[in-house]
């Protein structure tokens, strides 16, 4: 509904207003950049002057007094595999339910949606001590599970909602070219719906490499700590310099940062968008 | 399509109650594999433990009825929980929908820097929750920057985590600053889709700016409003990284929450099954509270088409 009103003094008005307010919004992120780049000695005296002479140091040691790099690694084993497999059974799944008859579909609709509806927090604990039975604690497989168990029902509402609205004639012709299923998904559907895909992995992807909770339970302590768990740990103990601390946090942002800067416009659409299933 | 055709005789009920359509029943079983295995089986074991007085490590398991809920009702900390979960639960929808609101509408006018605008206070959502509490656990710190503002402008500092109701206050501002940018995109893409025809139908009908943002564009954002609610909602019920980074619960108890609470009872005191009785209950809590507000507002949806 963006107003096509000319421009008058008012909203000039306005608009410093809202630059005002935005810069205040902003402020805690400038904050965390120029910390970062200061000296103890600097920071301590002079916390909020922009960094003439930025200093690289705290960057240095947080990376390796809070063993990022392993971190790193880890949370990006745990995202890709998660993401792979995500995406491939719920477009599968999708695929099924916007084809299935209409009742069918209801009843399984429902079914994935109490997943939504129902705690998580209750399963957690039996799922930990399934983990710990089968020796999975600690190993980024736990992780793997976890997400592709809890992110899915999610996913596949927003593949069966795209899906549905595909006209069927796209497959129903396949079919009688003789193509199996799993050739008129491939070569018909899974084409078709890659804008869903974006929204799916961007979607998922942040949600997973944001998660505290589940990685503090399940990896805490081993060597494939996930970076939200390895900064957490690390500042716990490191409170009192703060520029290193600080070095650390963009560290462990700077990925979703990076991430945003490139895909902004499809990123708010896909938030905007996606949370509706 | 698979309307049987008039000569052709109708396949047996039961065949017909088998055949879910088109598709190959492999397609679904590897979701249901996985949904049934990673979330409904822990669920189903959840509540069963809830009735019971196992540790997590001991071998013997014994049921013990509703003791775990007698303790519960009795339990002061956990009243206080809920209390809280409650107060940061309806909070933060108050703020973030009359917050995204006003911002929404802020960056869906002509202003030029509406594309910057946009990306400043949206940008937060996408970053680490934990990490981003570590962060503003400086700036309310006691030497932290809110309180060196405050002696600028020659008031006394606070003690914005030290003090039992600061500590909830800076807690929601904290969750708040992070996710207002979501409730903005998402009324942003209701308020691009009002037809532009109905506001100026109501200018020249004679309503000014408020009106019409009363009588037209609100009743036109009921389902971006629902989803708003309903996310705020259940991000408040569930809330746990910003309570860890921020305060642990603290001062005292007063930011501990039903997750935070459900952690510290579960792994930290190794209570499984009384932490899975609190799980339980507190699942009840959420399913009563988001449910019928979502039923509400969409019935209201419906009300104004």
């Amino acid at each position: 509904m963006a107003s096509t009103a000319p421009y008058r003094a008012r909203n000039f008005a306005l608009e410093i207003v809202a630059l005002v307010a935005a810069i205040v919004f902003i402020f805690p992120i400038y904050l965390l950049v120029t910390i970062s780049l200061k000296e103890r000695s600097t920071w301590s005296r002079n916390p909020m002057s922009p960094p003439l002479e930025p200093y690289w140091g705290n960057f240095q040691e947080a990376w390796k007094q809070a063993y990022l790099s392993d971190a790193l690694l880890s949370s990006i084993v745990v995202v890709t595999l998660s993401l792979i497999i995500l995406v491939t059974v719920g477009a599968f799944g999708a695929y099924f339910l916007a084809r299935c008859r209409p009742r069918m579909g209801y009843v399984l609709y429902i079914f994935f949606l109490l997943a939504m509806i129902l705690p998580f927090q209750l399963g957690l604990l039996p799922l930990y001590q399934l983990m710990r039975d089968v020796q999975l604690l600690g190993t980024p497989f736990s992780l793997v599970i976890f997400y592709c168990g809890y992110q899915l029902p999610f996913t596949i509402f927003l593949y069966t909602g795209y899906i549905r609205a595909l006209p069927r004639a796209y497959d129903e012709a396949a079919k009688i070219d003789g193509a199996t299923d799993m050739q008129t998904f491939l070569h018909v559907i899974f084409p078709m719906i890659r804008p869903v895909t974006g929204t799916v992995i961007i979607l998922n992807c942040v949600f997973i490499w944001n998660d505290f909770m589940t990685p503090l339970l399940y990896l805490q302590g081993s060597r494939w700590a996930t970076i939200p768990v390895a900064v957490a740990a690390f500042v716990d103990q490191e409170i009192t310099d703060w520029g290193i601390v600080f070095a650390a946090l963009l560290i462990g942002i700077a990925p979703v940062m990076a991430l945003f800067a490139v895909l902004q416009r499809r990123m708010m659409e896909g938030f905007a968008g996606g949370l509706k299933a | 399509m698979r309307d049987e055709g008039p000569g052709l005789a109708a396949p047996p009920l039961w065949r017909r109650f088998l055949d879910w359509g088109g598709v190959n029943y492999l397609f679904i079983l590897p979701a249901v594999a996985i949904y049934v295995g990673v979330i409904l089986t822990p669920i189903i074991m959840g509540t069963g433990y809830a009735f019971t007085d196992w540790d997590g490590l001991r071998q013997t398991i014994n049921y013990n009825g509703l003791s775990n809920f007698y303790r519960m009702f009795g339990d002061e900390q956990v009243r206080s929980a809920i209390g809280t979960t409650l107060i940061i639960a309806f909070s933060l929808v108050v703020v973030k929908v009359a917050f995204g609101l006003v911002l929404a509408l802020l960056v869906d006018s002509n202003l030029k820097s509406r594309n910057w605008l946009r990306l400043v206070f949206f940008m937060p959502v996408v970053l680490t929750p934990i990490i981003v509490s570590y962060l503003w656990k400086y700036i309310f710190s006691n030497n932290g920057t809110l309180n060196t503002l405050l002696k600028m402008v020659g008031l006394d500092p606070l003690r914005w985590l030290g003090d039992p109701t600061l500590a909830l206050v800076s807690v929601i501002i904290v969750t708040s600053w992070q996710s207002v940018g979501l409730s903005m995109v998402i009324f942003l893409a209701g308020l691009q889709a009002i037809p532009p025809e109905l506001d100026e139908a109501a200018t020249i009908d004679g309503a000014n700016p408020l009106q019409r943002i009363w009588h037209v564009t609100l009743p036109m954002l009921a389902p971006a409003m629902t989803i708003c609610v309903v996310i705020a909602l259940i991000q408040g019920l569930r809330f746990f990284d910003q309570i860890y980074a921020l305060t642990r619960g603290g001062p005292g108890y007063a930011t501990e929450t039903l997750s935070t609470m459900i952690y510290r009872i579960s792994f930290q005191f190794g209570e499984f099954s009384y932490g899975a009785a609190v799980a339980l209950v507190f699942s009840l809590i959420v399913a009563v509270i988001v449910l019928p507000v979502m039923q509400f507002l969409r019935s209201r949806e419906f009300a104004h088409g």
